[in-house]
């Protein structure tokens, strides 16, 4: 429970099935520092709200304490990659890492059968084959499964996403309805431990080596300017190169090593292929290739395209035609329909 | 049934001091201050509810001021004996690493505005060294301060002694007697001591009510101004229902101390051997000889103290993994890492705090669900994460 209305829903809409439920909120950071505060989902007026809803709803709430493990998982991964030349997804680390790991194996101890969270996905069991199933949340602009292809069939079965069938206005009307204190809380949009949603603040105040100013260079090479750090920019950005030419200039690639940013014209953001490591398959894993309309941000229009199976977790995606701005370190994430068929970390 | 086993926390209050809240809120609500037959009655009761705590601490009627509980107190001893002594060149603080919060975050705030603190070790099972204190003290201490015993292990701390080390270098002593007031004999002239805070809450009394004793003599300065409530050391007009409760809770307190601190002590060791023999990998943290007598800290070997505590509660049995603090966040005790246990030990620790409501069915209740849970909680090996 986060203390925002999806969750608080989830739960609520549990409790009123009759299934008994208990609330946990995960502090992910130390709350007295209060100067290092993080915003968004996990500060401390959150956890607030998470316990007044659990409190309305009736239902015993506890705070984990989840530091070291997000810490770990999350904020670690997520400051190597970004040293990396790489621009990740904090979130599906959490899901996959910490919520549908410890905090799932903490909950099994508690006695719970399930874990729940107010995530805008579908779970479907097939009871023949054993194995469970991932669509999308019915409301399509509220869904969050591209945050969740890395969960195994184990977590998957240990999941539940009671929201994942209503639409975000029915959500609010239930929580409205059920007098939830959180019913018309605004949505957090960004990344919960980055204060302001400074990244490069955050970054180099972590990992104070990660300031190294560089290059900014063309496609053959040609130095056209100066950067602070390639850590402050990512594949595809336009704005913020502080360079005025005639044609307007994209970030096409990171090179850590040598501290330089390539940048050119949008046509040449332009990818029909990519490669993927760490790849989760959700349905049965195909023996050589599979077509599939592959998604490769969170907001982007999955495309056409065929997976070829490279093993020992690697895969290669085609597709039908080309997509800008494919960027290491985001999700490719393969369905059919809106089902997901698995995915991987783009390389 | 709910079975609670966290009195440190706080505890329940005693009916007779609830029945006495409850009349003195209908019909003593004058002014302590005021000249009036009502401010009379009211000023009357304030004197009584005085009486009665100084007699639980030895202390002399006038040398107690009241205020909204332990932490208040332990500011006022603090900071108004700070403020009192800085112009003699004395700038410099000493404390525990096991103090409470209301202590030691007032040490970093003084801290802040220039002053010099210390922070003295534990040896392993929770007890300051009086040769660590003698090697801290300087004659610019103003304050020392160290608790009676301790809210998460009941150490009780050789007081006496370490109070006479300070004095012999000038500087006044403090204690935060809020664990120990109530549950064992507590002589503010034995003890030595210029400063002694105590809580009502922890002796079954009401929340937001306590109390600095203040040796007759000692010069603090307020840190409340107003009018001249409290011999001019508090200002404030007087909460005299929830002081007058705390005048019964002390009372009964004191006459029922020696049997109750027997009949406590005897149920805390009937757990502490029964979770010994039955659970294995657990061993008590804490000085066994020296604590009062309601407490037990148990490590559990392979446990999350966190999941142990919300399993527990789920079943009915409340207990603590060390102080509640506001944000009611589950944190590895500062307590159990200044006694130099390793961080995992910090994290898997549980308080058992017993007081007058318990009873030996409710030991046995709790004795029979434990090993389970804690079996339960093993047998969860930590998943693998994939990178």
């Amino acid at each position: 429970m986060s203390g925002g209305v999806d969750s608080s829903v989830a739960a609520a809409l549990l409790a009123d099935e009759g299934h008994e439920v208990v609330g946990l909120s995960m502090q992910l950071y130390d709350q007295q520092e209060g100067e290092a505060r993080f915003g968004g989902c996990c500060s401390l007026d959150d956890l607030h709200d998470a316990r007044r809803v659990a409190a309305a709803i009736g239902i015993p709430h506890y705070i984990v304490n989840f530091e070291q493990p997000f810490e770990t998982h999350v904020i670690d991964n997520f400051v190597r990659e970004y040293a990396a030349g790489r621009t990740p997804i904090p979130c599906a680390h959490c899901n996959s890492d910490v919520k549908f790991a410890t905090l799932a194996e903490r909950s099994v101890g508690l006695g719970a059968e399930r874990v729940a969270t107010g995530h805008y996905a579908r779970l479907e069991r097939d009871e023949t084959s054993g194995r469970v199933r991932l669509r999308r949340g019915l409301d399509r602009s509220r869904d969050q499964s591209y945050f969740l292809f890395s969960l195994d069939q184990a977590q998957l079965a240990a999941a539940a996403f009671p929201i994942g069938h209503l639409e975000k206005t029915a959500v609010r009307a239930y929580a409205r309805e059920r007098g939830l204190p959180v019913a018309d809380k605004p949505d957090s949009q960004e990344i919960c431990f980055v204060p302001d949603q400074d990244y490069a603040g955050f970054l180099a105040r972590r990992a104070p080596g990660i300031e190294q100013p560089g290059a900014i260079v063309d496609e053959r090479g040609e130095t056209i300017g100066r950067h602070g750090g390639v850590h402050r920019f990512t594949v595809g950005q336009r704005k913020g190169l502080g360079i005025s030419t005639g044609a307007p200039l994209y970030v096409l690639e990171l090179r850590p090593a040598e501290q330089q940013v390539v940048v050119g014209p949008k046509a040449a953001l332009e990818r029909t292929e990519l490669t993927a490591s760490a790849v989760n398959w959700i349905e049965p894993e195909p023996t050589a290739r599979r077509r599939v309309e592959a998604q490769i941000r969170h907001r982007h229009t999955p495309a056409p395209a065929t997976v070829s199976v490279l093993g020992s977790g690697h895969a290669q995606v085609v597709f039908d035609e080309p997509q800008l701005a494919i960027t290491p370190g985001q999700a490719v994430v393969f369905y059919e329909g809106d089902v997901v068929v698995g995915g991987g970390w783009i390389d | 049934m709910r079975i609670y086993l966290d009195h440190n926390a706080t505890t329940p209050v005693l009916p007779e001091a609830a029945d006495a809240l409850a009349q003195a809120t209908r019909d003593v609500f004058g002014n302590a201050s005021s000249v009036h037959a009502f401010g009379q009655q009211a000023k009357t009761a304030l004197d009584d509810a005085r009486t009665r705590v100084a007699a639980l601490i030895g202390s002399e009627v006038p040398e107690l001021v009241f205020t909204s509980g332990g932490t208040e107190a332990d500011n006022f001893a603090i900071r108004g004996a700070a403020d009192a002594l800085e112009p003699t060149g004395r700038r410099h603080l000493i404390a525990s690493g096991i103090e409470h919060e209301a202590v030691l975050n007032t040490l970093k705030a003084l801290a802040r505005r220039g002053w010099r603190t210390t922070v003295l070790p534990v040896d392993e099972s929770g007890i300051v060294s009086p040769d660590a204190l003698d090697a801290a003290l300087t004659d610019e201490t103003a304050v020392v301060s160290i608790m009676h015993a301790n809210n998460e292990i009941g150490t009780i701390q050789p007081i006496a002694a370490l109070a006479s080390l300070a004095h012999a270098r000038g500087a006044l002593f403090h204690t935060d007697a809020v664990q120990s007031v109530g549950k064992i004999p507590v002589d503010v002239r034995a003890l030595g001591v210029d400063l002694l805070s105590l809580s009502a809450h922890k002796f079954y009394g009401p929340k937001g009510t306590g109390a600095l004793w203040i040796k007759r003599g000692t010069r603090l300065v307020a840190h409340s101004t107003g009018g001249k409530h409290e011999r001019n050391r508090r200002a404030g007009t007087e909460n005299v229902p929830a002081l007058v409760a705390m005048g019964v809770a002390a009372e009964y307190a004191r006459l029922r101390m020696k049997d109750e601190a027997a009949r406590v002590g005897r149920l805390r060791d009937h757990l502490e051997s029964g979770v010994l023999a039955k659970v294995a990998g657990t061993a008590v943290n804490g000085a066994p000889d020296r604590r009062v007598p309601n407490t037990s800290n148990i490590s559990f070997d392979r446990i999350e103290a966190e999941s142990l505590l919300i399993a527990l509660d789920l079943d009915g049995v409340a207990v603590s993994t060390g102080s509640a603090c506001s944000s009611g966040t589950l944190e590895p005790s500062h307590v159990l890492r200044a006694m130099g246990l390793p961080t995992h030990r910090a994290q898997n620790s549980i308080r058992f705090s017993l007081g007058h409501d318990n009873t030996e069915a409710e030991i046995d209740h709790v004795l029979a669900i434990l090993p389970g849970i804690v079996e339960k909680l093993r047998s969860l090996t930590t998943r693998t994460v994939r990178a």
